[in-house]
Parts: structure tokens; sequence; C-alpha cells
């Protein structure tokens, strides 16, 4: 009986030298690999081949840097394969680029979704905003020398010689210019309460309270000098959709603040992030709607020649457009339930 | 058959290898773990860095705000004076105040879009921002972090921003937290050894030990004159300055390519 032949190995250093040399001679994959990546990185790809090679080319980069670290890790080479790898990686990973599919998208469906699932959130933002809109009412009818809290002394004197603020006012700015600082500052308020809900949805409360009680003071200020009809009617035409939009940023700011007081997806940092990123979405159809509100403000609003009912159909007629635009009633599924991991085709791993 | 997968993402503060750029060895790393096994790590920018890019970024928009505004309003004015007019003009603001104003406010948030989550500061700075699945950024994430800057830029100079840099594992500020990206140095463009060179290094240092000493010499020296040292070095030079283990080293040297 013979023994068995144990195969002879080569040398493990032999091995390696012959492994690198093997290794080196893929460099031309290598370049085209990176070449391809970097194109596809600014463009599209020009078919469907080209694309799948992509795929082709990131599993090859990653297949020759593991071996380029274990026999090579602290070459040139192992640097260039890192380099590549990671490109292709970000080129692989990258969103697709269909701006008009991603604004259509956004528009029809994920605002509206983000709508849905912030309903709890806008009751209770649009409480608030009441609540405190009452509280400075009664705050100021009942104490009318609190009204220097919440308004500037030339807009107290201005009321008390009997006349609002906003007449002739379009006699010193023109339209425009009033239409752009308002709707600027309106945007950035919104923004604002949006942001300020990182502190625990605390800096959300500040800013709706303060504006609620702002408003509630001035219109019993107001009403204590036979202005609050003539502030009604100036405010109606775009205060509907303004001060639904307060509400709306506020519940947006309110949604960041929830969860980063009780994280929903376990992690509080990746919980404030789906959060923001979330109810951003909302922030996008809340400055498109200000723009209009500031326009109706700087063009519509201050003119006296303008009849009571066609301010009030103006008014409820952009409000009636918002809830089209934002359909809050609508049916479907809400991001909540929605599946929220990413999944990607990917390319199976080496062999 | 592809499968799916969602990838797996940790930042690890482990210290890095040594990289190319002058950074400190103790730069964290973003750790991704890809679908082919193979890790990637992306060294993740400081608050040094984010600085450096920023005050950049600043005095470039900071000159386009100031020559648009200087430049808009002498055409405006018809004279040399950068003096607003007394009455609210709205060619006034849609030529001169708007444009400007736009050009300083909206400068991270365009760029950042067109760019890939780069700008002018950044790219000096040699920094850009990263999704973290090591990405570029997506449109909404970039809108976000820009949004929060209202957040950092409290209450001056953006203080909130620089602590929560300073604080927290991965450097960043609280619009990054909300956009989920950080900032990532650029890798610096590797040229590729030569990989002919480096073959025939292979070849002879497989056959080392069976060579005698005089050929082995010789065909090393031979080598080394024609892709080795960079190209610089004679062939009586090396000859005469180089051992046998010298050669045998410098040829292992040429077969992993130079060391970074």
């Amino acid at each position: 009986m013979t023994r068995a032949q144990t195969p002879t190995r080569p040398p493990a250093d032999s091995r390696d030298q012959a492994l690198r040399a093997a290794l080196l001679q893929r460099t031309g994959q290598w370049q085209s690999a990176a070449a391809r990546s970097e194109r596809l990185s600014r463009e599209r790809a020009s078919n469907l081949a080209d694309a799948a090679q992509m795929a082709d080319d990131y599993r090859l980069l990653a297949h020759d840097l593991a071996r380029a670290r274990r026999l090579m890790p602290d070459s040139r080479v192992r640097q260039y394969l890192e380099s590549a790898y990671l490109r292709a990686h970000a080129t692989l990973y990258r969103e697709a680029n269909r701006p008009v599919e991603a604004l259509l998208s956004l528009f029809r469906d994920e605002i509206p979704a983000v709508v849905r699932w912030l309903r709890p959130h806008i009751i209770w933002a649009t409480a608030i905003f009441v609540l405190t809109v009452g509280a400075g009412y009664w705050m100021v009818h009942t104490y009318p020398d609190l009204i220097s809290l919440f308004a500037s002394p030339d807009l107290i004197a201005t009321v008390q010689r009997g006349q609002l603020w906003t007449e002739g006012i379009l006699n010193i700015v023109p339209s425009s210019v009033l239409s752009l600082q308002i709707l600027t500052n309106n945007i950035v308020v919104s923004l604002f309460a949006y942001c300020a809900g990182f502190v625990f949805g605390l800096g959300t409360l500040y800013i709706l309270g303060l504006n609620g009680l702002m408003l509630g003071a001035v219109f019993a200020f107001t009403g204590q000098h036979g202005l609050d009809g003539a502030l009604f009617r100036f405010i109606v035409p775009h205060g509907c959709v303004e001060l639904s939009v307060m509400c709306l940023s506020g519940a947006a700011g309110a949604a960041v603040g929830e969860a980063l007081i009780r994280p929903a997806q376990g992690d509080r940092m990746k919980s404030f992030q789906v959060a923001a990123l979330r109810s951003g979405k909302l922030l996008i159809a809340c400055a498109l709607l200000l723009v209009g509100s500031g326009i109706i403000e700087g063009y519509l609003s201050p003119r006296a020649d303008i009849a009571p009912w066609l301010r009030l159909a103006v008014g409820i007629g952009y409000w009636l457009a918002m809830i089209a635009f934002l359909r809050p009633f609508a049916s479907g599924v809400t991001p909540r339930t929605a599946s929220t991991a990413s999944s990607r085709v990917t390319p199976a791993a080496p062999q | 058959m592809p499968s799916t997968r969602s990838t797996r993402r940790r930042c690890s503060p482990r210290k890095s290898k040594p990289l190319p750029a002058t950074r400190s060895r103790a730069t964290p790393e973003l750790l991704l773990d890809s679908v082919t096994g193979v890790d990637l790590a992306l060294p993740v920018a400081g608050a040094g860095a984010r600085c450096y890019a920023f005050v950049i970024d600043w005095l470039i928009r900071a000159i386009l705000f100031a020559a648009w505004y200087g430049v808009a309003a002498l055409i405006y004015n018809g004279r040399w004076s950068l003096a607003a007019p007394l009455n609210p003009d709205p060619r006034w603001f849609v030529f001169v105040v708007a444009p400007a104003a736009g050009t300083y406010f909206l400068y991270h948030i365009v760029l950042e879009l067109a760019l890939h989550g780069r700008t002018p500061g950044k790219r000096v700075a040699g920094i850009h921002i990263v999704a973290r699945d090591g990405s570029s950024p997506k449109v909404g994430a970039l809108l976000t972090r820009n949004v929060f800057r209202l957040v950092d830029s409290l209450p001056l100079f953006y203080g909130v921003g620089l602590v929560a840099t300073l604080v927290t594992k991965d450097h960043i500020r609280i619009g990054d937290m909300a956009a989920g990206t950080l900032l990532a140095y650029e890798r610096a463009d590797v040229a590729l050894p030569n990989a002919a060179g480096a073959e025939i290094a292979s070849d002879l240092l497989s056959r080392w030990s069976a060579l005698t000493l005089d050929t082995r010499r010789q065909l090393a020296v031979e080598i080394l004159s024609r892709y080795g040292y960079g190209g610089t070095a004679t062939t009586e030079s090396i000859e005469s300055t180089a051992t046998d283990a010298a050669l045998r080293a410098q040829l292992e040297q040429l077969t992993r390519g130079p060391a970074g």
C-alpha cells in the first residue's frame, strides 16, 4: 500500500509574489472601471449594458481591493483601489437624477402623505395657536396696558389716533416691495418654527404661542378703538392661508420635537433625522403658499377699494386651494406605516 | 440574481491608518459595510476643516455680495453713490437688493445642490458632504441641512453649530444630524504604479534564489534603472551603491508600488 501523495504547495512568499503579479495585470481593468464610475457620477448610463458593467466594476474593485489590502497593504496600488472603490460605491448608490418625476412625486404623493402623517400634530399646533390667540385677546381686553408687551409704540399710537397701521401703506411702500418683504419674513418665521423643534419642541411652542398672543392682543386692542372690523377685513384675504401655514410649520416642528422626546425609531438621532427629513417636505409647500399670501398681502389686502365680500372670497378660495393642494383628508398610506427602508438592487458578492 | 439588502452603517472613532494628506492620525472614520463584504472607510472632517471651508465660502459670498451691490447701486444711482433711494423703488429691490441678498443667503444651498455637496470653500479644504451610506447627499438632505443653519448660526457666529461639531463623535452640526450627512475628506487622486515594472520585478523575485548572484544582480540593476527610483538613477549609480539585499528590497518595493 502506498502512502497518498500530498500535493506540494509553493512557499507562502512565492505564492504571494505570484498573486501580486496576477493582481497587477488587472491595472487596465481598474483604470477603465475608475473612468466609467467617474463618467457615470456626472451623467446617466448610455444603455443597460453600461449600467450593468458599472455593477461588475464595483465587484471587481472590491475583490481586488481585498487582495491588495492583504498582499500589499502599504502600497500605492491599495490606495488607488481604495479611491476607485469609494468612487464606484458613491456612483452606484447615487440617487437617480429625475428632477421632473421627483417634483411630481413630491407634490402629488409625498406632501399629502406628510400632511396625513402630521394630522395629530396639526390639530395640536392649531389648538395651541387658537388658545394663545384667545389668551392674548383676554389679556389685553382685561388689562389694556399689556398691549405694550406685544405691539410697537408706533402701532399703538396709530391705533389710538383711530387708524390702522395698514392704511395708506401703499403710498409709502410699493406693492411689489411690500410683498417681497412680507413673504420673506413669513418664510423665515415658518422655517424657524420648524427648526426650533430641535429644542424638544419648546422653540416651536414659543413661536406659535408668541404669534398667537400677538394676534389676539392686537385684535383686542383694535377692538377697544373700534378698528377690529377693519383689521379683520385686512387680514382675511391673506390670513386664512398665512395663519394655517403657521400651524403647519408648527406641526412640522412639533414632529421634530416629538422625535427627540420619544424616539419612534429606537435611536434618538435616527428618529430625529427621519422626522426632520419627512416633515421638512411640508416646508416646501408652506414656502410656496406663503409666496401666494405675500402677494395677496402686498397687492390686495391694503387696498381700501376692495369690497369685503371679495376679500372674504379671496381668503376662503385661497384656503380651499391650499386644502386641495395638501389633501389632508385623502386616503392613502401614511409615511408612518410605509416602509422607510431603502432597498436597493445590489450586485452579488464576488465569488 | 441580484439580491436586495439594506446597508448597515456605523461610525467608529477608531484611529485611522496613515493617510496621504497632512491629517491627524486621530481622524475618525465612517466605516461602511458594503454588500460586497469589503468595508469602506471615510475619514471624517473635524471642526478645523469645517471652519476653514466656511471662512473661505464666507469670503467668497461677501465679495460677491459687495461686488453686485456696488456695481448695481452705481448703475442705478447713475453717480458715485451706493446709498439706497429715499423712497422704496421696486427696481432698486429687484436689481440691487434681491440679487445681492440672494447671492449671500442662497450661496450654500445652490452650490451644494449644483456641485453634489461641494462648495469652493469645501474644495479648498478638501472636504465634501456625504450621506451616511457614503453616497452623494440627496436634494432633501441638502435643503434640510441648510435650513437648520437658522439654529446652527445662533446665537452668534455659528455658536450652536460649532459647539455641536466639537462635542459630537462624528463632528457634525445640528443640520447634519437632521439631514443624515457629514463632511468627509476627499480622497486624493492616486496614480497607479508602473504595472509592467512591478510585474517584471515580481517575476525576477520569484526566481531570485535560483539565479546566480551576478545574473540576478545584473537583471535587478537593469529593471531598477528602467522602472525604479522614479527613472532618475543610472545603471552605474545603482550598481556601485546597492548590495544584493538592497537590490532585492528595492525590487520588492517596486512590486508593491511606492508607499503613499
